[in-house]
């Protein structure tokens, strides 16, 4: 078993905590002018995103977690799975609904993510911070309204309904970006 | 072809403090030589390497292999300048100061890099409180602070956690740190001066020195490190640490000079650091028998000369003030 101890503690180490893997954002390390040594250490439980504090003292050790990040291909979907696919080794993961999240929304058929995983379970999806997607309905815009401002609902080839200008046409291609679930803009040909 | 470096931009050659802040640097130095130059304490200049070193636990000595007769064939990087100084004073030197580097292995963050330059200081005559009156006067030159505050570790303890520090039980310290959001990952400390130690850093520290300078003195017995004990209900130890805006300054005494004394806490030191599964470090012979040989009485103290840069020019990290932190080094 791996370990780590607190003078190995930095932004970005993967580690175990109450058996889940963990990221540790943020070490302080703090000492009295005379006396015992503590690191204040703030981690991100990779499983559930959950942020949390916890102090250590100075010398003691922490299991590591087998946790890295791999660029994957998005395969298909069978309605329970999300399948994903290593390109240089065809490697594939299946990944459930629940580690998949929102990321659903935003993705289509031979699109690269990075996905987290813990122990060779995928743990975390991360979509591209941009999509281009094609609109598949929405409704036409007024007549004469193509003044700022108004926007309507517009399904995007995923199933996912967001926000568009009232301009936007069935058919046409956008660019979203995924942190927000905004439209950014017409996707260039 | 011969393996160059990756690339000139990957490797990090340049300070990561700026020239102006280095610039600043030369300048604090000057004010603080020019500070004791007229108040005439003598500047000395002591070895970094040491034959023997700090039995205190938590400070971690470097150690480094030595080649050269009639020296030990392994040596030590200071954690401080405290003993040699000491030695000058026990030969007559009066009033000194030095501005050194010192080592402690293990710390590095924010607030520490384990090389740092440290300014100590000695007064015969003085003692916490007259030491304590000089410190205020060199906050005043180079910070340009109000005239600080003074309040006994028990009563900051008392004002902000409601707790007598002399007397409460290891159980409630740990509910107090529990109380305040300090979660412990695996065992907490194992005596009631771990969890106090925990409190000061985490809860009360960073709320001491705001607006003015905070003095806090007269610590317990049982973190008297090189202080004189002053017998009472509670006996406390002649020691302070100096507060600025949250950052711990300074930490001074009235210098323990009891030679039998000063062997009898060498020994219990090096006894816990067995019982730790620590090092065992020789014990400095030279700095008891000059204690034998007579220590004035005397106040002593030592200032991180990078924090204080760090309060001057408003820096948050030591690595703005230092030329090349120990990743760079």
């Amino acid at each position: 078993m791996a370990t780590y101890t607190t003078s190995q503690f930095k932004s970005g180490l993967k580690v175990i905590l109450d058996r889940d893997p963990c990221s540790i954002i943020e070490n302080q390390f703090v000492k009295p002018g005379k006396g015992q040594a503590f690191s204040r250490v703030k981690l991100r439980n990779l499983l559930n995103g959950r942020v949390m504090e916890k102090t250590f003292k100075s010398g003691e050790t922490i299991e590591a977690a087998d946790v890295h990040q791999t660029s994957m291909q998005y395969l298909y979907s069978d309605g329970e799975s999300w399948h994903f696919m290593v390109p240089d080794t065809f490697e594939q993961h299946a990944v459930g609904g629940e580690v998949m999240g929102d990321a659903v929304k935003w993705l289509k058929e031979q699109d690269m993510c990075d996905v987290t995983l813990w122990n060779g379970q995928a743990i975390s999806v991360e979509v591209p911070k941009f999509v281009t997607l094609e609109v598949t309905e929405t409704d036409p815009g007024l007549k004469g309204d193509t003044s700022s401002g108004g926007s309507k609902p517009a399904t995007l080839e995923t199933g996912a309904v967001i926000r568009v200008p009232l301009f936007i046409q069935e058919g046409e291609v956008l660019r979203i970006d995924t942190r927000s679930g905004e439209y950014v803009s017409r996707a260039k040909e | 072809m011969s393996r160059g470096p990756r690339s000139s931009t990957e490797l990090d050659w340049r300070p990561s403090a700026s020239l102006e802040t280095l610039r600043r640097r030369a300048e604090l130095l000057a004010r603080l030589r020019g500070f004791f130059a007229a108040r005439g304490v003598l500047e000395v200049e002591t070895p970094l390497l040491q034959a023997a070193t700090v039995t205190d636990l938590h400070l971690h000595s470097l150690s480094v292999p030595l080649d050269v007769p009639l020296a030990s064939r392994r040596m030590y990087l200071q954690t401080s300048p405290e003993y040699a100084m000491k030695r000058l004073l026990a030969a007559g030197s009066g009033a000194i100061y030095q501005i050194c580097k010192a080592f402690r292995d293990g710390e590095a963050g924010s607030s520490h890099n384990p090389e740092f330059t440290m300014l100590e200081w000695y007064r015969p005559g003085f003692d916490h409180h007259a030491l304590m009156d000089e410190i205020d006067e060199l906050l005043v030159e180079v910070l340009g602070a109000s005239a600080a505050e003074r309040s006994t570790y028990g009563e900051v303890f008392e004002r902000h956690l409601g707790i007598d520090p002399h007397r409460v039980s290891l159980d409630h310290l740990e509910r107090a740190a529990a109380e305040r959001g300090i979660e412990l990952a695996g065992a907490g400390p194992a005596d009631r001066d771990g969890w106090l130690q925990l409190l000061m850093s985490c809860v009360i520290e960073p709320r001491l020195g705001r607006g003015r300078p905070s003095f806090v003195f007269d610590f317990p017995a049982s973190q008297a490190a090189l202080a004189r004990l002053r017998l009472g209900d509670p006996p406390v130890a002649e020691r302070f640490e100096v507060y600025v805006e949250g950052v711990e300054l300074a930490n001074g005494f009235h210098e323990l000079a009891d030679a039998s004394e000063q062997r009898r806490r060498f020994e219990a030191d090096l006894a816990q650091r067995r019982a730790c599964g620590l090092d065992d470090v020789p014990i400095d012979e030279r700095l008891l028998a000059a204690l034998e040989a007579g220590l004035p009485d005397c106040a002593g103290v030592a200032f991180g000369v990078d924090r204080l840069l760090m309060l001057v020019t408003g820096a948050e990290d030591l690595r703005d003030v230092v030329s090349f932190p120990i990743d760079r080094a």
